[in-house]
Formats: C-alpha cells, structure tokens, sequence
C-alpha cells in the first residue's frame, strides 16, 4: 500500500535524520538496540505474512508447475496450465465471473452511491438510516445466504420474492434454479450483503465536498441531478474509481455465493465462478496441482487490476 | 534490569513465545512407542459430541479394548464432519494431517495412493491380526487393493435401493407393502404421491454438490450402463442407456410435475425434505433411513425399502459403495499391528463394536436394517452377524423384506469418482431445472469433460 503524506506537514527546515553523525559500527548497534523492541513486534506481523501469505502463494506457483502421483513430485512444465486451458468449464467459469463482475458494477456499483447520496440529503433519523444500511454488513455472509437461498429465492410462490411478484400480478421466477436467473439472483444477494460498508465509504466522501460548490450550483439553478453530475461526481471521483477496481477485485474472487446458494456450479453450470472451479479442482478432483495453476492464472489477472488500483492511488500522492 | 535489558529481554521473550506458538501449531505424528514399551496409534472418525451414544460407545470399545490390550494407547481423533465431507478429507490429506490409521471412502483409494501417504498392508493382514479376515467379502478385499498390494480394511459396506414413505404411499392408494420394481412404476407412483399436494415430491434426486453424478451413476447402473469403459479409458453414458436415465427424470419433474419445485438438492437438503415427510421416494442406502431419523429427525416405522427399479423389470445392476480404513506410511510394525487389532475388535467381530447390537438396541439407532455388508454370503461371521442382528431388531425388518428378498447385483464406483460426479452434476441439473433441457447435449457436454479428465490423467 502507498504512503501518504499530508501536504503541509513535512519541516524543510528539520535536518534530514534527528540522529548525529557517529561512528558507524556504534550507530548500527544503536539503532539496533534502540528499535528492538519495534523490530521485536515487527517480527509477528512478518512471520505471519510469511507463513499465511507468503509462503502458500510461492508454493501455490511452484505447484503449478509440478504434478504429484503415487506421491512422487516431478516437475511437468505448462502442463498443468495446458491441461487447465483444455478444461471447458475453465471458459464457463471465467464467462461467468466476469458476468457477474459486470452485473455487480453495474448493480452493485451504483446502488450503494445513490443510497449514500440519498443518505446524505436527509436532515433527519440520519443515524437510523445508517445503522439500517449497515445491518446487513453485520450478518455472517454464510446465514445471510441461507436466508436469501430458502426465503426470498424459494422457487415455489411461498418464496419471498416470488410472493412479491405475484402479489403485483408479475410472472415470478425460479431464481437460482433458473440458469439465466443464477447471476443476477447472486448480485442481488451479495449487493444486500455488502452494500453497507460501500454506503459509508461514499458517505465520508460526500461530507467532505464543500457546502458552498452545491449552494453555487443551486443559486446557478442546477437540480438535483445536475448537482449530482456536476458536483458530487466529479468531487468523488477519486474514491469511484478506487471502489471501482476494489469491486472488481472483490467480485473476480466470487466464491461463496455460488457454494451456498447454488449448491456449486448451479443449474447447468450456471453459478461455476473461476475461485469455485479452484475448489472443485483441489477438493473435488485430486487436482491439487491443476487448482494451483488456476489460481495462479487468477492471481496474474487480478494482479493486472491492481496494478491499476496502486496507480489510481499513487496518483493520489 | 536496566531499560535497554529489559526490552532485550522482552523481545527475547516475544520472539521465543512466536516460535514456540508455530511449533505448537504443527502436527506431528506420534512416534508411536513410549518409555514403557506402549504402542500409541491415533484413530479418526470418533463420533462428533452432538452424537452422545455413539460417542459413549466408542469410548467404551476404546476402554474396552485398552483393557484387553494393555500395551495398547488409543487415541481417538474427532474434526467434525470429517467422515462425511470430500473436501476436509483431501484438505487433510494434503497437509499431511491425517491420524495414524484413518478414514476413507472406497473412492478415495486413488486418491490416497496419489498422496503417498498410504502404506501397504499386506503383509500384516491376515487371520492372527484380524480373526474374522477370511469372512470379510473379497469383493470389498479388492476395492482397497491396487497392483496386488492392500492399502485398507473394509469396515462398511452398502448397496442402493428404493427408499419409500410408507405413510405417504398410504395416502396416495399405493400398496406399502409392494413398493414400484420398474422406472415406469416408479413414476407412476410418483405421480399420485405429488398429487397429494402441499408441496410433496412424489420422487426426489440430488443433482448439486457431486451428489448429482453419484446418483447419475446408480440410475445408469440399474440400466444396465456402466459410466466408463471397461479399461477405464473412456466415457460411456453417452448412450441409450443415460439418455433413458435423465428421460426418465425429466419426464417425472416437466412431463408429471411430480418431483417437486426444490432442485439442485444435495445430500441434507434432499433428506431434510425426506425426514419432513415431503419426499415419496428416493434411492439411497439402508442406512439412510438412519440418518432421516438420527440426524433430520424422521421416524423409523415411516421408511422402508425396495430392490433398485430396472427399467423393464429387475434392475440389471445396484450401486455399491462403502468405506475402511488407511494406515499412514512411516508406521511401526507394532503400530500397523495394534491399529489392525482395533479395526477387528470395532469394525469386525460379531457381536463386538459396530456389530454390539444389544448395546445399540435402546438406543436411538436402528438394528436390523441390511447392512454393512461385509461378510461374505454363507461365512461363520456372516451366520453370527445375522443371528445377532435379528435377535436384537429394533427396526421392523419387515420393511426391508423387499430389498433383502431380491437382490441385484452390486457394481462399484467409477475410478476417479469424485471428479466424474462433479461433472455428471450438470446433467443432472439440467434436466431438473430446465423444462427445454437438451438431453443430447447435456451428455455429449459431459462425456467431453469427463474423456478429458481421463487423458490428463494419462
């Protein structure tokens, strides 16, 4: 992560390092001793990047490029990655990522912005509004799945949201036993879910554009939506596109949906996301080797939209 | 102590308390002997706490069998849903966690033998070890072997059948007693159970989760089919023979509207419905019956069982399964020997362990259903296991009569079994939730990813 400074807080006058010249070898122990207690708790943060993070991802890469039987590792090159681009469900899995990535920027996007711009135009029970808002971030996403999955997505008409539909005279769906409907069912559900911290992130935002840009605005005779164009946006740029490559981010890595609410790969395959062929392949196959190259295939493709996050913040610098 | 020593001190003392907390969170096996000349094994699958008797049981036959083998330390390992869940096994497996003597499903011997972690057996299994070995089916002997070499003992077996709810076949004017023996009596069946309403599936079939594939399996096996070639090399459900299976199934769900409006069912969901009386028939083991009642709250005397259907009559085959138990390679002789006298002692005498029928009878578990399997048709264990079994009956065997009278014969699972279900799951859930489901396509879609899951693996 990039670090910022704040502008105007940094002392030219201050001398470029508060410790006087000394011998080198005594300033070595110095510094040393001074900061052992700082590198003593650095220890703990590093050994356990390296032991969770660290360490599984470089042994996920060399996987990739091995193969085990009869307990033998041998190194098998591309092959595993070969075997892995052969795979049909390989393109299934990434066609439906990205689906839903698009269905969950276009939904998911843009929902939790206008409940926040919504949020900050009411004078009262503003508090209510967004302990409401966030309710939903506090539920495990485990049961809040399950409730979506026998509640509001029961295909029968005692569902929910088939209750709904029908009671408006609307045709009413199978949800996650439709195919065509497993996608947008699993936005819906996972906007409810996460839609909470995005509101407040926007929220924070938006109370730091300056009153006076929408009382200009106003006595120039902008409406609502001109003022949302002209002010709000461009004032909030910064913090959409950032939430929109953490989005994308988070949405490549669709994993728990599909496995509650699908039961897996859904109707016909429907709810197969690329981190659930991950699972299927390592748990389900015998295929460790085979998940590792996945993942590392995710990992380069996720990689590239963080590249341009770091890039978005640095420019933030 | 001076400031300086006191934060060496305390950094010391917070680097040492991190490596001692990673050492603490490696698991490394028992090296098996003790000072006193003890043979240690650890064992999994001891029954979960929420599972009072049959933990109360295995203690006891863990006390027991220390009493009688005092050379003998047992120690009994339990992670939760271990026995029953794909993913935390090969999780274990993969991390080298697995205990000294440990579970597996008669499908995983592939994957086991690909871990490295299994040893071989062979030399020390015989009739000194396990008294009742030479009753055990050899059928089952074989499942756990490969290249001549035993790398498990068999400690449960099944076959399927037609599971029913008497009650609702009373409700609907079907005889409880003669339960459907052909795919068109079962649908017709199916048609007046769901014709019962409040939501009642007249026949129910898992199609998510692998659970989909392995009853795709089941239902091409009482077709007569078989999912691979012979040599192993090819996909073969692409046929007649699977297309009658999902026809079948297709018809029942669109055609009759008689499976009900729930798909993409797996194990529990599918039970969970059977245990609240929603489900008319499905095909499954004996021993669902116990987990419809142990685990979903189900009654006993609403369940009894059938011969699997065929399409024009009997079926032509039943799917088998089962499980046992591996030894992890790196044991001691003395270590490989003890866990084998456990395995005789829990999983294969008359009369002791598993087989404790006057034990089981009060309690809230069935004796008397058909199975495990695991003695050879006309053996001595297999004549005591019987004997015992109706003696101790709690369940009415009656209403199994059906399926013990007329037996089919077992086939057992694919090699590579997990990963061809996952694949059969599509074509399951196809015809299950799409009315315009391409029959044709869904196997040809199928019997592509499976045909390349064999070549990979070559």
């Amino acid at each position: 992560m990039a670090i910022t400074t704040v502008p105007g807080t940094t002392r030219p006058d201050r001398p470029a390092s508060p410790i006087p010249a000394r011998p080198r070898r005594r300033s070595l122990r110095r510094a040393l001793v001074d900061n052992l207690t700082g590198h003593a708790f650095l220890i703990g943060a590093v050994l356990c990047f390296a032991v969770f993070s660290w360490y599984p991802m470089i042994r996920g890469i060399v996987m990739s490029f091995q193969r085990t039987r009869r307990g033998e590792t041998t190194w098998v090159g591309w092959d595993n990655y070969a075997r892995i681009l052969d795979d049909p469900s390989f393109w299934t899995a990434w066609k439906n990522t990205i689906y839903f990535t698009v269905l969950a920027l276009v939904l998911g996007y843009a929902v939790p912005f206008l409940v926040a711009i919504l949020l900050n135009e009411f004078r009262h029970f503003r508090g209510y509004l967004r302990i409401l808002v966030y309710l939903p971030v506090m539920l495990p996403p485990a049961s809040a799945l399950f409730l979506f999955k026998y509640y509001a997505y029961d295909p029968s008409e005692a569902g929910l949201f088939n209750a709904i539909l029908a009671a408006l005279h609307l045709p009413t769906s199978e949800w996650m036993q439709s195919p065509e409907m497993t996608m947008p069912a699993m936005v819906i559900a996972s906007t409810w879910m996460n839609m909470g911290s995005a509101v407040l992130i926007y929220l924070a935002a938006l109370q730091n554009i300056p009153g006076e840009l929408y009382e200009a605005a106003e006595l120039d005779g902008a409406g609502i939506w001109r003022r949302i164009l002209t002010v709000t946006i461009p004032q909030t740029r910064l913090i959409l596109l950032l939430m929109a490559m953490m989005q994308i981010v988070a949405t490549m890595q669709l994993f728990i949906e599909p496995l509650i609410l699908a039961n897996g790969a859904g109707a016909e395959d429907s709810a197969t996301s690329v981190a659930y062929l991950i699972y299927q392949h390592g748990f389900f196959q015998n295929d460790l080797n085979g998940a590792a190259a996945l993942g590392v295939i995710m990992l380069v493709v996720l990689a590239g939209f963080s590249a341009v996050y770091a890039r978005l913040t640095s420019r933030q610098d | 102590m001076s400031v300086p020593q006191y934060r060496k001190a305390a950094a010391l003392a917070l680097v040492a308390g991190l490596g001692l907390s990673l050492t603490a969170c490696s698991t490394k096996s028992d090296d098996g002997g003790s000072a006193d000349g003890k043979v240690t094994i650890t064992i999994d699958c001891q029954p979960v706490g929420a599972q009072k008797e049959l933990l109360q049981n295995w203690n006891d036959d863990v006390a027991e069998f220390q009493r009688q083998n005092p050379d003998i330390i047992i120690k009994s390992v339990s992670v939760g849903e271990q026995c029953n869940n794909p993913p935390d096994f090969t999780a274990r497996l993969a991390g080298g966690t697995m205990t000294d003597v440990f579970y597996g499903y008669m499908t995983d011997l592939q994957q086991v033998l690909d871990s490295g972690q299994a040893m071989d057996i062979t030399e020390y299994v015989n009739t000194e070890t396990i008294p009742t070995w030479d009753s055990v089916d050899p059928a089952l002997k074989e499942v756990f072997s490969d290249g001549g070499k035993l790398y498990a003992i068999p400690v449960k077996n099944y076959s399927m059948g037609l599971v029913y709810n008497k009650v609702l076949f009373q409700r609907a004017g079907l005889d409880p007693n003669n339960p459907p023996k052909t795919w068109p009596e079962v649908r017709e069946a199916a048609k007046k159970i769901a014709a019962l309403g409040d939501g009642i599936a007249g026949y129910a079939e898992y199609s998510a989760g692998n659970t989909g594939g392995w009853h795709f399996t089941a239902l091409l096996y009482s077709q007569g089919g078989q999912i691979l070639t012979p040599d192993g090399t090819k996909a073969d459900f692409n046929n007649p023979l699977g297309r009658q299976v999902l026809q079948n199934l297709k018809d029942m769900r669109y055609g009759d509207n008689s499976m009900g409006s729930r798909q993409l069912l797996q194990w529990g969901d599918l039970l969970t419905n059977a245990a609240a009386g929603k489900v008319g028939m499905f095909i499954g083991a004996p021993d669902t019956t116990q987990a419809i009642v142990s685990q979903f709250q189900g009654r006993f005397q609403d369940w009894a069982m059938g011969p699997m259907p065929g399409q024009d009559g009997p079926a032509k085959a039943t799917l088998g399964g089962g499980e046992g138990y591996f030894f992890k390679k790196g044991l001691t002789p003395e270590q490989v020997r003890a866990g084998l006298k456990w395995i005789a002692f829990q999983k294969l005498t008359p009369g002791k362990g598993q087989f404790d029928y006057v034990r089981a009878k009060p309690q809230n578990y069935p004796v008397g259903l058909p199975q495990p399997l695991l003695f050879a048709n006309g053996t001595e264990a297999q004549k005591q296991e019987l004997e015992l079994r109706k003696a101790n009956a709690n369940v009415d065997t009656a209403n199994f009569a059906a399926f013990e009278a007329n037996p089919v014969p077992i086939k057992g699972e694919p090699r590579n079994a997990q990963a061809i279900y996952a694949i059969l799951d599509a074509a399951m859930s196809g015809v299950l939730t799409n009315p315009n489901a391409d029959i044709d396509a869904l196997l040809k879609t199928a019997e592509d990813k499976v045909n390349q899951l064999l070549a990979a693996e070559r």
